[in-house]
């Protein structure tokens, strides 16, 4: 197939279509809905043998996926930021069932304040569930992980479902040339789903996820699961071989960019490390040995990979597009647990917050933070976290809430005077 | 409800096809009528359940079951029950399922799913024409936490956050599930077990959403000797506090017409959630409009 302009949320639905999923519990929510549409629409016509099922929430979408990927079918389904969470208690749930299923999530920021642009707390908010995690960066990726998401939640040595997560607006709505992998390409790379034992049939009575009694049952069942998670990193390896065999494109479980002879690196996640990549350049034209490192997959946390691609670098600036409030950067928690005490760890590994909202991670931010690591490291004194925000926007807000302020006390507007 | 295969009681099936020594409560009515619910519906089927009493029915690795069972969480039994029926509908369609594999899809809740927290889950199945039988096991409380009040506890029952008994007026739930229009809707009790089996018959000789709404005469939450289920599911019947009825066709019809209509103490005097209307001093107002309630309902029956 040739390459075409397209939507993340339209790669999202590719990656469903050519990975032949049966069934698709949807719920609408924005900047997700596109997805579901885009599915509606080929159910309806034909194009795509499958049952789309509008459930009155995501909570019960959750629930009615992972029940039919327990009977033994292939689901798709897709959601985004409050969705996610009102359907929290049953991604943790359906994790520990062992039904293997996809679900894009596309990101957003969380209330409050309510808002639409991206960022990544949803989605991590979901780290600790049992679900893998793919991130993606471009809408290219976008349907190259969804199929091998199936690939690698449906591997007998895992048997978990996976989150593929792209950010709202930069990827749901953004059209970017996509190739689409030949049906019979896809087909070749993913078989027909095999539930295995999985199945509710006449024959064969089956109880799923039945109550425990007692911590050893119970640890017995979590750390089963958290075996699987960590099985996957090497079954992931096979599956992104296989993956570029038949198709020419590789994607790792984490992306570097300019990092081999690096002495600083970015860390980040997601489609705004596209812009890290062009600050990399532009700071490798002034002579910066500056690099990047994006992380593709979250769950299972790629520990030796992260080690080897930083390690010898002088300073490493992990640039979080998420806040865990009270402490700071998800990501940079994540890194610090990875590196502490690894032989040729970075000396310096700063936290930087940004990009919440979809708030813009302008060139002269990346500068900014090469020029910290920089003294960072001259210094060898790791800087405090910084909450990227600038005088201009804080200036900008205060005259937006000063004006509303001088609407309510003026009378002419009737207001109730000063 | 001419063509039935239970004309009197020695036509029901005593195969106890539900295991026994489960964990649940000595004399619970839930299970009382779940054991004559099983021996005619039996193992083809796929129980989805919801959190609950009935949820330690199943612990680690055994289980009563002679056929299929899956937990959910507390809303989302019927959702469950959805992605199971379409999964097997699917996989019949792509003949990859033989019809013979097939399965019932059973949702099992107690009442404070099926009255409140799965409402919402429930009435999108009903809308969506969920080929499911939802079964539910009302002992008017919070039974599984230890009885607290839930939107099944009737007027002046005592529970433990309503230690004087309970304001408000359980919330009627056939009239919500019919006014969904589904397949069928029906309320039994297990006291009354041949009118059980003529319901449960009719709903599996229909396709779509299907209620049965079990009173389950619950000792432990109600305070009454495991012995008197029986007898207290009998007289909540004959003093016309549960009402027996059924809805199919856009129509409800009593399977019971209470007659004589026992007054409400008879019942009431069973139990001793209910004490407190008798002793130390006898409440007439409260017993009163508890009365005056049931004979309300009764006046509307044609």
């Amino acid at each position: 197939m040739s390459r075409q302009l397209l939507t993340g949320n339209a790669a999202a639905a590719w990656g469903a279509r050519l990975a032949r999923a049966d069934y698709i519990p949807a719920f609408p929510i924005t900047p997700q809905t596109e997805i579901i549409e885009t599915l509606s629409a080929w159910c309806d016509t034909g194009e795509m043998a499958a049952r789309l099922v509008t459930l009155e929430s995501e909570h019960a979408m959750l629930t009615a996926a992972a029940a039919a990927a327990a009977t033994g079918v292939r689901v798709f389904t897709a959601t985004s930021s409050q969705g996610l969470l009102y359907a929290m208690e049953m991604i943790y749930t359906v994790a520990g069932w062992r039904a293997p299923f996809v679900l894009v999530n596309v990101s957003r920021g969380l209330a409050s304040p309510i808002t639409l642009e991206p960022d990544h707390t949803d989605v991590l908010a979901a780290r600790d569930a049992g679900f893998l995690q793919i991130h993606c960066a471009t809408c290219q990726e976008v349907v190259d992980s969804v199929l091998m998401a199936y690939r690698l939640a449906e591997d007998a040595r895992v048997r978990l479902p996976a989150i593929v997560n792209l950010d709202g607006y930069y990827l749901s709505f953004t059209r970017e040339p996509v190739e689409l992998p030949a049906p019979e390409v896809a087909d070749r790379f993913l078989p027909p789903f095999e539930p295995h034992e999985l199945a509710f049939r006449a024959s064969q009575p089956l109880s799923q996820a039945v109550v425990v009694l007692g911590g050893s049952t119970y640890s017995y069942f979590r750390y089963e699961s958290h075996l699987a998670a960590q099985a996957a990193l090497a079954v992931y390896d096979e599956i992104a071989a296989d993956y570029a065999a038949l198709t020419g494109r590789r994607h790792d479980v984490v992306e570097t960019w300019r990092l081999e002879d690096a002495e600083y690196a970015f860390v980040m996640m997601g489609s705004f490390a596209t812009k890290a990549k062009a600050a990399v350049e532009r700071l490798r034209e002034a002579g910066v040995a500056i690099g990047l490192l994006r992380l593709r997959l979250l769950r299972p946390f790629p520990a030796a990979a992260i080690r080897r691609a930083l390690a010898g670098k002088r300073a490493v600036a992990v640039i979080d597009q998420n806040l865990s409030m009270g402490r700071g950067g998800v990501l940079h928690g994540e890194l610090a647990a990875a590196l502490y005490g690894q032989p040729d760890a970075p000396p310096i590994l700063a936290s930087f917050i940004g990009g919440l909202g979809g708030r813009d991670l302008p060139s002269e931010e990346f500068y900014a933070i090469a020029e910290v690591l920089r003294e960072a490291a001259r210094s060898g004194v790791t800087p405090p976290q910084r909450l990227l925000y600038t005088e201009h926007e804080l200036r900008e807000l205060r005259k937006l809430q000063a004006i509303a302020l001088a609407e309510r006390h003026d009378p002419r507007l009737g207001g109730r005077g000063p | 409800m001419n063509e039935t295969a239970f004309k009197r009681l020695k036509d029901l099936p005593s195969q106890r096809l539900l295991g026994t020594g489960t964990p649940l409560c000595a004399g619970c009515g839930g299970l009382e009528a779940l054991h004559q619910i099983y021996d005619i519906l039996g193992g083809r089927s796929v129980f989805v359940n919801a959190a609950g009493c009935m949820t330690l029915l199943a612990v680690y690795p055994f289980t009563p079951f002679r056929g299929a069972w899956l937990y959910t969480a507390m809303a989302g039994a019927p959702a469950g029950a959805q992605g199971v029926r379409d999964a097997l509908d699917l996989l019949l369609a792509k003949g990859r399922l033989p019809p013979a594999e097939d399965l019932t899809v059973v949702a099992l809740t107690g009442d404070g799913v099926a009255y409140g927290m799965g409402l919402s889950a429930t009435s999108s199945a009903i809308e969506r024409g969920l080929d499911f039988l939802y079964i539910v096991y009302d002992n008017e409380g919070y039974g599984n936490t230890g009885q607290q009040y839930s939107e099944a506890t009737p007027l002046g029952a005592k529970t433990a956050t309503s230690l004087r008994g309970f304001a408000g007026r359980k919330k009627d739930l056939f009239a919500i599930w019919t006014a969904h229009r589904p397949a069928y809707a029906a309320t039994v009790i297990g006291a009354e077990p041949l009118d059980l089996a003529r319901k449960l018959e009719k709903a599996l000789s229909l396709k779509g959403p299907r209620l049965l709404l079990a009173l389950a005469p619950c000792p432990t939450g109600w305070d009454f000797d495991p012995k008197d289920t029986v007898e207290v599911g009998r007289l909540a019947v004959r003093t016309g506090v549960w009402p027996l009825k059924e809805y199919v066709d856009g129509k409800v019809t009593h399977t019971r017409l209470p007659h004589p209509r026992l007054p409400v103490e008879d019942y009431l005097r069973t139990q001793g959630r209910f004490r407190h209307l008798f002793e130390p001093v006898r409440d007439e107002a409260l017993l009163a409009r508890i009365q005056a309630q049931v004979d309300d309902y009764w006046a509307g029956v044609t």
